[in-house]
């Protein structure tokens, strides 16, 4: 680039860029730090500023059989997994046919699609929790699973559709004029092609599973336990060091996941440019 | 080529979008939309499980004649309606100096994303920890010698407000909706900016007249996403919010869960006019946003 990027866009005065970045240190390193030495503290009371004593209580609670976290941990992990596979399969085509192709109704079934993410899923939530109850799937992973993709599928859409549709479809038209079978277009053009926006969205819809609380609640029924369900108690009962503890096994995941993403995150347009488009 | 091959392929290729579409738009309209239809018959008095099947308004016209239903309702939306429009304000504002390039941009954009995959309940936590009465910031302040005691800290926690509710969503949305506009100015690119400058703009002319009217329909969509998010969910008010009034899915949910059956149609007739209330309120939003835009 021959623009100098000092130069090339004034619009923000220094004081107010140091303004915004300490804003954005203080806001969301203070939080996660509060957290992380909590989970470390014995003896913290009012008023002082630092533990005045630290030990691992918590900790070696979390990692106990009666904190239940390692129960909840599996189950939260297996799930999200089964998800992510579910969302990827019924999610893939429907991507690819929304962010490709033009077709009569498009607009309707795109309004269709996002209709989870629009409208509140509490009813719909309720209800499916008396259809899943005559269908013997409450208590279940599978109908646990189900449950979740109604928010997974539309945000794996929105964002896959994007990618797909950054990409285009001239690469592949080559190489089927060049005699490539449909096999070999995929693995060889079309895959190489969306398989970072895929890793994304996967990994986002792995989160969205991850940190879903009333839906398990309902639809588990309170003996299939995931990791949120595990936590919320500590919360409110207000045992802060265990609490917080458990909170950070359950944001390990989501730092994994920012730790491979962030570079595609804020490079790639097309990932997060998917949600201005509704 | 003969016609019998060629109506097959048009028929092959007539049939390929909706094969593809199917298997996700089936899975959201049978479980959604079911659901949906399950809990709008139960409100209106179909209920077989407890011997209900005749045809009743009686649900909305107990929920919504009750005092106590609109007051939930006007907590719900004002604290959807604070954190939408401070998600978008915020993020704009952050998004103008992020997305420049100075010593420790980097560094400060990764911070930034932190918050997306952050489950809401760990953010929760962590707001819960500072702003207590006896949370860190309180500390901080009575070594400063601001305060003595945890009640000389303002409650921010279970208080009316829901001050914690509103800091806890925008810890999560503000980075939400931030990343879509950077996405966005990075794909429009600086040509437009430049342009504007040659012709004389000043700084807040190229933010008024450029910049705002190309993000604009991305902050627009974004905020639609966070403000059905926050009207609609759950766990963040329950646990920092006061029991009453408490924000209308607590409410259509403890309902439902209570032992006696007979209160599921209200809670399902709750659910249905927080949903109908979301739409109209994100219809209206639409309209008026487009014709601003124009």
């Amino acid at each position: 680039m021959s623009v100098n990027p000092e130069q090339r866009t004034g619009l923000v005065p220094r004081w107010a860029r140091w303004i915004a970045v300490t804003s954005i240190v203080v806001f969301v390193l203070v939080p996660i730090g509060t957290l992380v030495i909590w989970s470390f503290a014995f003896r913290w009371n009012f008023p002082n500023i630092l533990p005045t004593e630290w030990g691992l209580r918590a900790w070696s609670y979390t990692a106990s059989d009666s904190s239940r976290v390692i129960e909840g941990l599996w189950n939260s992990t297996r799930l999200a997994l089964v998800v992510t596979l579910m969302a990827i399969i019924v999610g893939l085509p429907a991507s690819r046919a929304l962010g490709q192709h033009e077709f009569r109704g498009k607009t309707t079934v795109e309004w269709l699609l996002m209709m989870p993410i629009i409208v509140p899923a509490l009813v719909a939530t309720m209800g499916i929790h008396q259809i899943f109850i005559r269908l013997r799937l409450t208590e279940t992973l599978f109908g646990v699973a189900l449950v979740h993709l109604i928010p997974a599928i539309p945000y794996f859409v929105l964002v896959m559709a994007s990618v797909f549709a950054n990409y285009g479809t001239a690469l592949e038209d080559t190489a089927r004029s060049l005699g490539a079978n449909r096999y070999k277009v995929f693995r060889y053009v079309t895959f190489p092609a969306i398989s970072s926006g895929l890793l994304v969205a996967s990994m986002f819809t792995f989160l969205i599973s991850w940190g879903q609380y009333v839906t398990t609640l309902l639809i588990g029924g309170g003996t299939f336990v995931t990791l949120p369900l595990v936590l919320f108690p500590f919360l409110s009962g207000g045992n802060n060091s265990t609490a917080a503890a458990i909170s950070l096994v359950f944001v390990a995941p989501a730092i994994v996941v920012l730790v491979m993403t962030s570079r595609q995150l804020s490079r790639d347009s097309a990932l997060m440019g998917g949600f201005g488009k509704l | 080529m003969t016609d019998a091959p060629m109506t097959v392929r048009r028929i092959r290729n007539g049939l390929k979008i909706p094969l593809m579409l199917a298997p996700a738009l089936g899975l959201v309209v049978l479980l959604f939309g079911g659901g949906i239809l399950v809990g709008l018959g139960q409100s209106l008095g179909y209920f077989p499980a407890i011997g209900l099947t005749d045809f009743t308004f009686e649900n909305y016209t107990t929920v919504l004649t009750d005092r106590n239903f609109l007051m939930s309702l006007w907590l719900t939306f004002r604290i959807a309606f604070i954190t939408t429009v401070l998600s978008s304000v915020f993020a704009i504002a952050f998004t103008l100096v992020l997305r420049e390039k100075f010593a420790g941009s980097k560094i400060t954009t990764f911070l930034f994303q932190v918050p997306l995959p952050v489950p809401h309940l760990v953010a929760a936590s962590g707001i819960i920890l500072l702003i207590t009465q006896s949370g860190l910031i309180a500390r901080i302040a009575t070594a400063a010698g601001l305060m003595e005691t945890p009640a000389d800290f303002p409650a921010l926690v279970f208080d009316k407000g829901g001050v914690a509710i509103i800091l806890s969503f925008l810890w999560k949305e503000i980075p939400f909706v931030g990343l879509v506009v950077l996405a966005i100015l990075q794909s429009v690119g600086p040509q437009y900016e430049e342009q504007a400058r040659t012709l004389g703009a000043n700084a807040r002319q190229r933010f008024r007249y450029v910049l705002l009217p190309l993000i604009m329909p991305g902050v627009m969509s974004t905020s639609i996403i966070v403000f059905a998010f926050t009207f609609a969910n759950y766990e963040i008010p329950l646990l920092l919010g006061v029991r009453f009034p408490s924000t209308l899915p607590v409410v259509a949910f403890r309902q439902y869960q209570d032992p006696d059956l007979a209160l599921r149609p209200q809670a399902m007739a709750i659910s249905i006019v927080l949903a109908v209330v979301a739409m109209l309120l994100l219809i209206a939003y639409r309209r008026l946003a487009k014709a601003a835009v124009k």
